[in-house]
């Protein structure tokens, strides 16, 4: 039988090819730039239903989110300090004994809301896998080394600019099973806490001109192509220390929907 | 794709980010993924208040997709007034000292896709029916979502809440936990499909 004849295998059976699963990616992401062109707004925020993430299958609403102005409870947030977070969690390789292996790095930026005013003294979480793309997680059982001295989780309070500053390693890629030789860039999971806990945020930062852009289907399920540039961090040279470290910045802007519902002002230049 | 939520296809307008609007835009959120668990869950996390606490409550449900599958991997955040109706912006949600409530927990889902918090009741803020928050993580969540617990003992606040209002009357339960026990209160949340949870997004 030849080979194109075999039937395709089923979605989210996890036998698909990158193929045919970037062809979805590259429909979806056309689809996005035609509602742009037809005078729709890009997307900001990823698709919660995108089919090329298998996972999100089963567990996107189907129904309308429903609009509701915020209450008090919403319009702010829990209190996070001193107490919560010592001052050495912001530093990833100092948690063992030894030094983790990799390329020790610091990413550094600012926690700003839709007006650019600093997010002040507020909690940032973050947690990333080793050198090799490996998590300390019980279900992460790639056949790759964990290091003994890496951990991967740091916290930090963000200071009077809305500041924030880790030393931690670049992680590596890792395969992860949503298809047939499917690859996660490398990448820091951050979580965010705003002023408002309808600025709450979980995401990701990546780093720049990585090849597996194009073929992650959690990269790309922000469809429109600027939204997701914002989520690359930046090498900045000048926040490299000689003979230590490789510096990255990365500013992070939280805010809630009424600052992007910007229908009313589109610019039509 | 035709299914596009309303709260996802508004966005900014091109003039968005650029140095002229003066506005700075949004960074997209990714899914938490399934490798949180030894980073984001913490001690205490789950527990609001101390079990003994002469007025905690057990807050509890399952979390279920769209096959009726409990999701072993959802992180829940709950954030909320204390009894009387106050929000409190104590330090230490982090690490609790027992006896200060700061109003905000995080707990994760066990394999059987169960959550439980230990709080207190929370009274009513300004008048309005008394709510907890709930904002739901999980793998293949590519963005978190946001929902409210309410008390079915509050009728008379229920009957006349105006977020209540908006929702369809026929999905409306879905945000009113079930007592069901002298101090504990179930609430279910289905991401998707039969008795799908109702979800909200906040204008400001």
């Amino acid at each position: 039988m030849p080979h194109d004849t075999l039937p395709a295998p089923a979605r989210g059976s996890g036998q698909e090819s990158q193929d045919s699963v970037t062809a979805e990616i590259r429909a979806i992401e056309a689809d996005a730039a035609r509602r742009v062109q037809q005078g729709g707004s890009p997307e900001l925020h990823p698709r919660r239903d995108y089919p090329p993430y298998r996972s999100s299958l089963l567990r996107h609403p189907t129904h309308e989110l429903v609009r509701v102005d915020p209450e008090e409870v919403e319009r702010v947030s829990p209190a996070f300090g001193h107490t919560d977070v010592n001052v050495l969690e912001s530093d990833l390789t100092i948690q063992h004994v030894g030094e983790p292996l990799g390329e020790r790095m610091t990413v550094s930026g600012r926690v700003l809301d839709g007006e650019g005013r600093p997010v002040r003294h507020q909690l940032v979480e973050l947690w990333q896998a080793n050198a090799g793309g490996r998590y300390v997680h019980k279900r992460d059982q790639h056949p790759a080394p964990l290091d003994p001295n890496f951990t991967g989780v740091g916290r930090v309070i963000t200071g009077d600019n809305g500041e924030y500053k880790f030393t931690t390693i670049k992680p590596g890629a890792y395969p992860w099973k949503n298809h047939v030789n499917a690859w996660r860039p490398a990448h820091i999971h951050f979580s965010l806490f705003g002023n408002a806990f309808t600025q709450r945020l979980i995401t990701q930062m990546y780093f720049p001109g990585d090849p597996l852009f194009a073929l992650d289907p959690i990269y790309q399920s922000i469809a429109d192509p600027a939204a997701r540039a914002r989520l690359v961090g930046t090498y900045d040279h000048d926040l490299s220390v000689s003979e230590w470290s490789i510096g990255y910045n990365w500013d992070i802007v939280l805010t809630g929907p009424k600052a992007t519902w910007m229908e009313g002002e589109d610019a039509h230049d | 794709m035709t299914d596009l939520l309303p709260s996802e296809t508004r966005a900014t307008g091109p003039a968005i980010g650029t140095p002229a609007s003066g506005i700075f835009v949004q960074t997209p959120s990714q899914t938490v993924g399934p490798f949180y668990g030894y980073a984001l869950p913490y001690d205490k996390g789950p527990e609001l208040v101390p079990g003994h606490h002469p007025h905690a409550i057990r807050l509890h449900g399952t979390v279920t997709d769209g096959a009726g599958e409990p999701v072993i991997d959802a992180l829940l955040e709950i954030w909320q007034a204390d009894g009387e109706g106050a929000l409190s912006s104590e330090l230490g949600s982090l690490d609790r000292d027992g006896f200060t409530f700061t109003g905000f927990g995080r707990a994760a889902t066990t394999m059987a896709g169960h959550y439980t918090f230990t709080t207190v009741k929370p009274g009513p803020v300004a008048g309005h029916a008394p709510y907890v928050l709930v904002t739901i993580f999980a793998r293949g969540l590519t963005h978190h979502l946001f929902t409210r617990v309410y008390f079915e003992a509050d009728t008379a606040l229920l009957a006349t809440d105006t977020v209540l209002a908006q929702v369809p009357a026929d999905r409306r339960s879905t945000l009113i936990s079930v007592q069901d026990g002298p101090a504990s209160y179930r609430f279910d949340i289905r991401l998707q499909g039969e008795g799908e949870t109702v979800f909200l997004d906040f204008d400001a």
